[in-house]
């Protein structure tokens, strides 16, 4: 399979095509409206739908719309907009209705700037929206990660019947690198989901989708079907990267680009002679506790980096009880550390040590 | 033309809409009560002139309106 | 005898839960009926807003969702645009849909989707206990404008289907009522056109129904149709706006 040397956004959205996606709405925002004009050129080709739209809000209740019907649909947008999203994304994720959304993240709170951030970490894993839901998110950090996980994030949607998230930042979002594409799923093949979709109630009883049940007790037993399905995703869709944790003495822990800086901070160490391996997590829910409590208890020291004041870290921090200090560097503002800055923070912590 | 109403009494919540409507004023509220409370509009059983006005009207869609045939005659000459 | 008005088929055979005397079931029935007589039951698809009819999901025997508060129209606009050969239609009322989903009513309306809405206008927001509405007249009295609305503090009327008769993309909008037996049978033909817009592909289609709410607005039904007709009337002047779908 060749590989073509394409921009994030324009990589994500032809991978999202040649999952099946044929449904595509979005209002432009920087730093990725890249991917609804990539869409609004390439879709009619493949006779799917593009739509832009009035606003952020318009865009996840069609989203919602289409998402009842069973076809694949996805939006994307960046932070401002994915908060726009929040109402809409609650809604169907208690009505359980496959689709998948990108967050190209970028300096906030606020208007903030377009460079590339992970502040809004905690509302991707921890909420946004209302309710007891949870969204499957997944963090790339490459560009070919980004076009894998784009595959990855329809069929989980489609398996669990949930909303997916992919966490990118503007740096994946702006940056070219040579990417291999899949093949064009034909659309045959992909999942029926005729037993609950809204398709005109033709020769059978008609389907009523609603987040809603005016009695609590059924409302109950409706949050208990989710957090039923959460057990499972849990138990069965974490998803990381090691990268030299051999031997590893001290532990760095970062997602997406950070992740990728990272490798460069654990290489520079190795090289000092001192053991620093990588934790890479690729879901940020379900979030990869198992593993990294496994090799909290192999190392002195973990060191959580992020674009942002800290917050994967405190989801770092539960996963290993307490049994291992866990340390911060962190830049905000859309600031993107250099590996320089980050092994000078490491080594300032480990001097304390 | 001659009529006949039935009115579902557990669905009407005595609105009133229909007595108001009637031409004939062959409607009127029952004295007894329904399970929920309202005292049910009832036929009064006579003088129905099937001209549908109640079941327009009547938002719980309560009423069935029906309409005596037409009887024909065969007349051999 | 024979049967000449029964239960229409596109109805469930749920009660309705709206208050006696609310014209909100009188609108259901005709939307059914026009639905019956299209013979479009098994492609219909509709999309209920929250407020009263909440629940109208439940009432009709169509696959049908409920949106959340003021996006009826961009929810119909995901499925139509999914499934264009479905009819979706979506009711609303004043709050869902000249206020918190004003934007997404304009839209679709610009877009011209091929949709069709039912738009129960009564002058104040009724599920949450009569609050003002953007179509509460000027002086009337509610929950959150206890002295009479006054222009200065809260604007005026909203006339809706004055302001979308302005689209390009609105192939079909009449504003009626359903106060007298007339207005039902007009209101009926209304609704069917709006319908026959989606279906014939010409565009946005919708009837503005100026209805009742006799709970909120302190009257029993009928003092409230008298009401109507006596002041709404006035300032919301039942007409048809646009009409691209002839005869």
């Amino acid at each position: 399979m060749k590989k073509l040397m394409m921009k994030g956004n324009e990589a994500i959205a032809e991978s999202a095509i040649r999952a099946g996606c044929r449904l595509y709405f979005a209002y432009p925002i920087t730093p990725q409206s890249e991917i609804a004009e990539y869409m609004a050129r390439r879709l009619p080709e493949v006779g799917g739908v593009f739509l832009q739209t009035e606003s952020e809000i318009a865009t996840v209740n069609m989203v919602y719309g289409a998402a009842c019907t069973g076809k694949r649909v996805m939006t994307s947008t960046s932070s401002p907009g994915f908060s726009l999203m929040q109402e809409g994304i609650s809604y169907i994720a208690g009505a359980e209705l496959p689709c998948v959304f990108v967050n190209v993240v970028r300096g906030g709170p606020g208007l903030g700037n377009i460079q590339p951030s992970q502040g809004d970490y905690f509302q991707a894993v921890k909420g946004g929206g209302h309710g007891d839901y949870r969204l499957i998110v997944l963090a790339p950090s490459t560009l070919q990660e980004a076009v894998d996980l784009t595959q990855l994030a329809f069929d989980l949607a489609d398996r669990y019947r949930n909303p997916v998230l992919i966490l990118a930042d503007g740096m994946i979002g702006q940056m070219m690198e040579p990417v291999e594409l899949p093949e064009m799923r034909d659309l045959s093949t992909l999942p029926d989901h005729s037993d609950w979709a809204l398709r005109g109630a033709r020769n059978r009883e008609p389907h009523r989708i609603a987040a809603f049940n005016i009695d609590p007790v059924g409302l109950e037993k409706m949050n208990k079907r989710l957090q039923e399905k959460y057990r499972l995703i849990e138990a069965s869709e974490q998803r990381w990267e090691e990268y030299r944790v051999d031997g590893a003495e001290y532990l760095m822990v970062g997602y997406g680009t950070i992740g990728r800086i990272l490798k460069s901070v654990v290489d520079s160490l190795r090289e000092e002679g001192i053991p620093a391996g990588l934790f890479r997590p690729v879901t940020l829910w379900p979030f990869p506790k198992r593993r990294l409590k496994e090799l909290a208890k192999k190392v002195q020291l973990i060191f959580v980096v992020e674009m942002s004041s800290g917050q994967m870290v405190e989801d770092v921090q539960i996963s290993v009880e307490g049994k291992v200090p866990v340390h911060f560097y962190g830049r905000m503002g859309g600031v993107v550390p250099t590996p320089e800055e980050i092994l000078f923070a490491f080594k300032e912590v480990r001097k304390w040590k | 033309m001659r009529g006949y109403i039935t009115i579902d009494s557990e669905r009407c919540k005595g609105c009133g809409l229909c007595i108001s409507v009637c031409p004939a004023k062959v409607i009127e509220f029952s004295h007894r009560y329904n399970s929920k409370g309202y005292h049910p509009a009832v036929y009064k059983g006579d003088g129905c002139i099937a001209c549908g006005f109640c079941y327009l009207t009547c938002p719980d869609v309560c009423i069935t309106v029906f309409r005596e045939v037409q009887k024909k005659v065969n007349v051999k000459v | 005898m024979e049967v000449i008005f029964k239960r229409p088929k596109a109805l469930s055979d749920r009660e309705f839960t709206y208050c006696p005397g609310c014209h909100h079931g009188i609108i259901h029935r005709l939307i059914a009926e026009v639905i019956d007589e299209l013979g479009i039951q098994e492609k219909t698809i509709m999309v209920a807003p929250v407020g009263c009819s909440v629940f109208a999901y439940e009432f009709f025997d169509v696959d049908g969702t409920v949106a959340p508060h003021g996006r009826a129209l961009a929810v119909a606009t995901g499925i139509k645009r999914a499934l264009p050969d479905r009819i979706v239609f979506t009711y609303q009322g004043d709050g869902d849909l000249a206020a918190i989903g004003i934007a997404e009513t304009i839209h679709a309306a610009n877009r011209g989707e091929k949709l069709t809405t039912i738009f129960v206008n009564n002058a104040v927001y009724g599920m949450t206990g009569g609050q003002m509405a953007p179509t509460t007249l000027l002086g009337q009295k509610t929950t959150t404008t206890p002295y009479g609305r006054t222009a200065a503090n809260d604007g005026y009327p909203l006339h809706v289907s004055e302001a979308l008769s302005t689209i390009d993309g609105v192939a079909y909008l009449e504003r009626t009522t359903v106060s007298t037996t007339k207005d039902i049978l007009n209101t009926k033909k209304a609704i069917k056109k709006a319908f026959l817009a989606q279906i014939k592909g010409l565009g946005f289609g919708m009837v503005e129904v100026l209805s009742t709410c006799p709970t909120n607005w302190g009257m029993s039904p009928v003092e409230a149709q008298n009401w109507l007709l006596e002041n709404m009337v006035k300032e919301f002047p039942p007409k048809v706006f646009v009409d691209k779908v002839g005869d």
